[in-house]
């Protein structure tokens, strides 16, 4: 039995993706996104609380966190932009520069590792001309990257692609995979 | 079989019942399926009396410390004046451990349960979910839930009618491992990079926003809700072995076997039978040769002390290794276990902090060292250099990750020198002819 | 204030008794053993992370950090056995894994702590085959530059900024062994009091671009001072290579400065080091000033001052030995003092800490002395009178205005342009030639010593005053500053009963020192 839904969840629309990163900065948090950051600062007692989801949000709006987001998103938290830079650089989920639309992460630690998640990441850089890992394509659709442990060691290989979690991906899946993705 | 497998017989579904039933998602397919009845009684009860149930249970921290969860709430002294906190540890990130993203993601409701329970037990008005930023379905199922409880009454300011206040929030966290170490998380939760705390003090005194808090992992909070409801005997007597381990425990399986999967087996459960049978075995033509049961970070073991062990707290240990979260790697002979060893060595880099010296320079070094050793590049003094580092990395550091990159590498050294020194040699790694060092 | 409870316990072997809630570590240092540390700082938060310090408790399961282990009663510890000695030598080898072999054109080098600790007690040879970690240097603005190869992530540099500076303008960027220290691009360390972090780090990661490749630790005199540039008094240490100031840095005083000293302060020593000098007395004579014997210029100035009502305009840093001999030249005049300002700059972290406004070392010195602070200098000069230029260098005053006296004599260690009519000149040493004290704004009265020699014949000021108040009849045998500051102390009542002696390196308040806030003066014991 296949559970359904696996997978199945949209990601938000990274139209920006296709944005190149010299664009002049635009603020995020202007009328709803700013609505929805004040009512995420009522669930904490601290406004620093309220940091990684606000740096979520930068990263949904503008599909990466450049300097400017971090520089906004310190000054409504009364936070100073190095502050900001230290917690985004810990992070490894923050985007510090523009990525391709469709970001692609296999987990390849030992327990995927075992279940040849390596020739999964190989199917993904042959497939998707990248090349190399963390290189964007040259067309901007695809970057991949190796990640660490996804949590879904019994569904070898998981892959997100942006937010999208997919389970049970072997290196015969990637063609379609690629193919789905608008 | 375990989900995603049909149940096996030999398991005990009492928090994987409904996993696979979409509908068990909903508020209104929970309660068809008992949800709430617990929180209800719960908070007839007096907090005091909820903590006992608990303890007497025997209920014992599921994240992987095994700490006596009723003993962990006591902590929580009522009446200081301070807000309490709960956090439920949702960051699951332990290599071969994936139980908690199957119970968010098919019993949601179950933990927004567990967490107003444990809540309320502890005096706290606001819990906290932190739930990892990769875990896409278990942010939408649990933030979904939680909705749904505030539009029904069961959480907000009078939840469900008892006057008393309960407010859960997820809160996402943005990849790092560090963040499930409970004081990282709760640095990670306060807006700051995710680095674990000294102890003393310690959460239940000085915990989240300086106040007094407790951490619990999603499976140990999902199982106080049948504690209340069937009492802390029912628990007590699912065991097969020792009275100090309770209860039932969720397995997450995988690797070279042939059903990977979640499995929930009471304490006690024979390994041998769980690995052959439940999990239906080797892959076709291979045989086991190390089994890591706990997750990366507990000893690995050969097969003669995995067949030989019971599965509870004390049992792992009489067996070599340790519970610990019960994520279940399983190896078989055509893997190196210098490459297995090396690529977890490398999360453990790839993850640390960087505060103690052992560990940010440790880690890394362990790292470069195996996989030169990997890469036929090894040299005689290499392993006794490993086992040095190994030393210097426990017990000296703010938190147990430093020990955790350590133990693979030690316990792969005891248990199958063979295979590294084969590789200093000069020898290429043979799937077909591997044997067990 | 209710009385702390003592804990009695072993370390080393040596018995401790130290107040409840005290560090392992600080309780160490009462029994004179340090214990090697390198991210524990007293003046920063406990961080607990490069375990350096950890050390074997009898019975406990494992080492314990002694910077973030209070002493428990009994203990018994062992900062030098085995097992610690075991685990330094092992933080110290990871610590060098990633290290550059920069020794030899490192900065830090000769008062390096990872230098000393590894000689201490270090490998003697490294085990690591790997490619080392590479990061570029990095100009962090300011006085400070950034070397990440040599950085062992103390985080003391990013504590103080966060802690102590209250401007979060340095972090920890990347984990892992991928960490280094970070700031935010256009967002350069300009705080004024960021140099410190230079002092704080152990290693040659944070260096100062104002001593960068200037001298060698070695080569360096280091004498105890008290900062000449403002009216806070911190205490330093004064730094000289081959006769010439090179760097002055904070010493710790709980009571002034804490461990700190501002950037403006640290940065504004070149000024000692001024080449323009009179370095030989000098008397008016039919074709100008020309070049004297000390008895002769001595005599020549006692003989235009006696009798006579002098107006006296004095330097604020001239020490209160010299202001008060000063004084007794006056007859009957008056003396005046001005005073540069500028910006004041607190640092937030500690209390009543800050760059002052007024940018002299001894303006309340002055002011207890008699002397009057205007902006004004020769507003109140008569017609005809003595005017004694002590210090001063006359910058932005009108000869016009000089010419207004009788007669001028220079007491200085350079001679103003608008003082060029002077009949007189002696030539003295400047404040980091000689020895004093000097009377910062709570009024704390502080020593400081000699740094260099001054040049050709210039004396030290008090000398040469003592003299010329000898020559004018006045009873004085001075042979030591702290023969001046005896007579200071028993003819001023703000003065009594401190000497030399009782004030040591630390200084101590005035009788009458206006009260700063909760820190209260420390009663004097009258001799």
């Amino acid at each position: 039995m296949t559970p359904d839904l696996v997978g199945g969840l949209e990601s938000p629309d990274y139209a920006s993706h296709d944005r190149a990163a010299h664009e002049p900065y635009v603020a995020v948090f202007t009328e709803d996104v700013k609505r929805e950051l004040d009512e995420l600062l009522t669930r904490y007692p601290t406004k620093m609380a309220a940091l990684l989801p606000a740096l979520w949000i930068v990263q949904r709006e503008r599909s990466w966190v450049s300097e400017e987001g971090m520089a906004e998103v310190a000054g409504l938290l009364d936070l100073t932009p190095a502050y900001v830079k230290g917690v985004v650089t810990f992070y490894t989920m923050y985007h510090q520069h523009p990525v391709g639309k469709y970001f692609i992460q296999v987990c390849t630690t030992s327990p995927c590792g075992i279940c040849g998640a390596e020739d999964v990441v190989k199917a993904f850089l042959r497939h998707t001309k990248t090349g190399e890992l963390g290189l964007t394509s040259p067309d901007g659709r695809y970057t991949v990257i190796e990640v660490e442990c996804l949590g879904a060691c019994g569904f070898a290989t998981p892959v997100m692609v942006n937010e999208e979690f997919i389970e049970s991906v072997t290196p015969d899946k990637v063609p379609e995979l690629l193919a789905r993705l608008a | 079989m375990g989900f995603p497998h049909h149940p096996h017989p030999r398991e005990t579904t009492v928090l994987t019942k409904h996993f696979g039933e979409a509908d068990a998602r909903t508020l209104a397919g929970w309660k068809k399926r008992g949800g709430y009845k617990a929180l209800e009684k719960a908070l007839g009860m007096q907090p005091a009396d909820i903590v006992n149930v608990v303890k007497e249970s025997g209920l014992r921290g599921r994240g992987g410390a095994g700490f006596p969860t009723g003993m962990k709430w006591s902590f929580m002294k009522p009446g200081d004046g301070k807000p309490h906190y709960l956090c439920c540890n949702a960051d699951e990130s332990e290599p071969g451990t994936f139980k908690d993203r199957e119970l968010m993601r098919w019993t949601p409701h179950a933990l927004v349960e567990g967490c107003a329970i444990g809540a309320y037990a502890i005096g706290a008005e606001t819990a906290y979910v932190y739930i990892r930023g990769e875990f896409t379905e278990p942010l939408h199922w649990m933030e979904s839930a939680v909705k749904e409880a505030y539009a029904a009454g069961i959480l907000g300011k009078n939840a469900m009618g008892s006057g008393k206040r309960i407010d859960v929030h997820v809160h996402k966290g943005a990849g790092a491992y560090i963040c499930g170490e409970e004081t990282a998380l709760m640095e990670s939760l306060e807006g700051r990079r995710g680095n674990p705390r000294i102890k003393p003090p310690f959460p239940a005194v000085s915990g989240v926003f300086g106040m007094p808090t407790t951490i619990n992992n999603v499976e140990t909070l999902i199982a106080a809700a049948p504690i209340l409801l069937n009492g802390a005997d029912w628990y007590k007597k699912m065991s097969l072995s020792s009275p100090k381990s309770t209860g039932t425990k969720l397995y997450s399986v995988c690797g070279n076997v042939q059903r990977p999967g979640t499995y929930e087996v009471v304490m006690g459960f024979p390994f041998k039978e769980f690995l052959y049978d439940l999990c239906g075995g080797p892959l076709h033509g291979r045989k086991f040769k190390a089994v890591i049961p706990g997750g990366a970070s507990v000893p690995i073991q050969n097969m003669e002390e995995a067949e030989a062990t019971l599965m509870d707290y004390e049992g792992f240990v009489a067996g070599g290794s340790m519970l610990g979260s019960g994520g279940v790697i399983v190896i078989d002979d055509a893997q190196p276990m210098v490459t297995v060893i090396a690529r977890l060595a490398r999360f453990f880099a790839h993850e640390s902090c960087g505060q103690c010296t052992q560990c940010r320079e440790g880690t890394a070094w362990t790292t470069k060292i195996l996989e030169r050793i990997r890469d036929g590049e090894g040299t005689v003094e290499d392993l006794d250099t490993l086992l040095d580092i190994g030393e210097q990395m426990t017990g000296k550091t703010i938190c147990v990750l430093s020990d955790s990159c350590a133990v693979p590498v030690i316990s792969g050294i005891k248990k199958f020198r063979g295979e590294f020194e084969a590789l200093i040699q000069g020898k290429r790694f043979h799937p077909v002819t591997a044997a067990v060092a | 204030m209710a009385e702390k409870k003592m804990v009695n316990l072993t370390i080393e072997g040596r018995p401790v008794s130290v107040a409840e809630g005290t560090t392992i570590l600080e309780a160490a240092k009462t029994a004179g053993i340090l214990i090697p540390h390198y991210c524990y700082h007293p003046g920063l938060p406990i961080a607990g992370v490069c375990r350096m310090c950890l050390v074997e408790v009898e019975k406990a399961p494992k080492l314990a950090p002694s910077c973030a282990t209070t002493v428990a009663e009994g203990q018994v510890v062992r900062v030098h056995s085995e097992k610690s000695l075991d685990a330094r030598k092992g933080v110290l080898e990871m610590l060098l894994i990633n290290h550059p072999l920069d020794c030899p054109i490192c900065d830090q080098s000769g008062e390096c702590e990872l230098q000393d600790y590894t000689y201490q007690e270090g490998r003697e040879d490294s085990r690591y085959r790997e490619p080392k970690r590479f990061n570029p240097a990095e100009d962090f603005g300011g006085d400070v530059i950034y070397v990440p190869n040599r950085c062992i992530l103390c985080t003391r540099c990013v504590r103080f900024m966060e802690d102590v500076a209250h401007d979060p303008a340095l972090n920890v960027s990347e984990r892992g062994d991928r960490a280094l220290i970070g700031k935010f691009e256009g967002k350069d360390l300009t705080h004024p009091w960021a140099a410190n972090v230079v002092d704080l780090c152990p290693v040659g990661a944070l260096l100062s671009k104002d001593f960068l490749n200037k001298a060698r630790a070695w080569e360096l005199d280091r004498t105890a001072s008290i900062c000449p540039n403002c009216t806070q008094g911190c205490n330093v240490i004064m730094e000289t290579r081959e006769n010439q100031l090179v760097r002055m840095r904070p010493r710790p005083n709980e009571n002034v400065n804490a461990f700190f000293m501002c950037d403006w302060g640290r940065l504004n020593y070149r000024w000692m080091n001024e080449k323009n000098r009179v370095e030989h007395p000098m008397v008016r004579a039919r074709n100008g000033l020309a070049a004297s014997s000390w008895e002769a210029a001595i005599s020549a100035a006692a003989r235009a001052l006696n009798g006579k009502k002098a107006f006296v305009a004095a330097s604020p840093m001239l020490s209160n030995e010299s202001l008060f001999l000063l004084t007794e030249l006056m007859q009957g005049g008056s003396g005046v003092f001005r005073v540069t300002e500028g910006d004041e700059a607190p640092l937030p972290g500690v209390e009543d800490l800050a760059l002052r406004r007024e940018r002299a070392a001894n303006v309340y010195g002055a002011e207890k002395l008699g002397f009057k602070k205007t902006k004004d200098l020769l507003g109140g000069l008569g017609q005809g009178d003595v005017l004694v230029v002590a210090g001063e260098d006359l910058a932005g005053i009108d000869a016009a205005a000089v010419a207004r006296a009788g007669d001028v004599i220079v007491i200085g260690s350079v001679l103003p342009e608008a003082a060029g009519k002077a009949s007189v000149v002696l030539p003295i040493a400047n404040y980091s030639e000689e020895e004093g004290t000097v009377t910062n704004l709570r009024g704390r009265v502080q020593r400081f010593t000699q740094a260099k020699q001054a040049p050709g014949e210039t004396r030290p000021s008090w000398l040469v005053l003592g003299d010329l108040l000898g020559a004018m009849g006045k009873q004085t045998n001075f042979f030591l500053p702290s023969e001046v500051f005896a007579k200071l102390a028993s003819s001023n009542t703000s003065f009594a009963g401190l000497s030399y002696d009782s004030l040591g390196f630390k200084g101590l308040p005035l009788l009458d020192a206006p009260p700063s806030g909760p820190k209260a003066p420390i009663a004097v014991a009258a001799t």
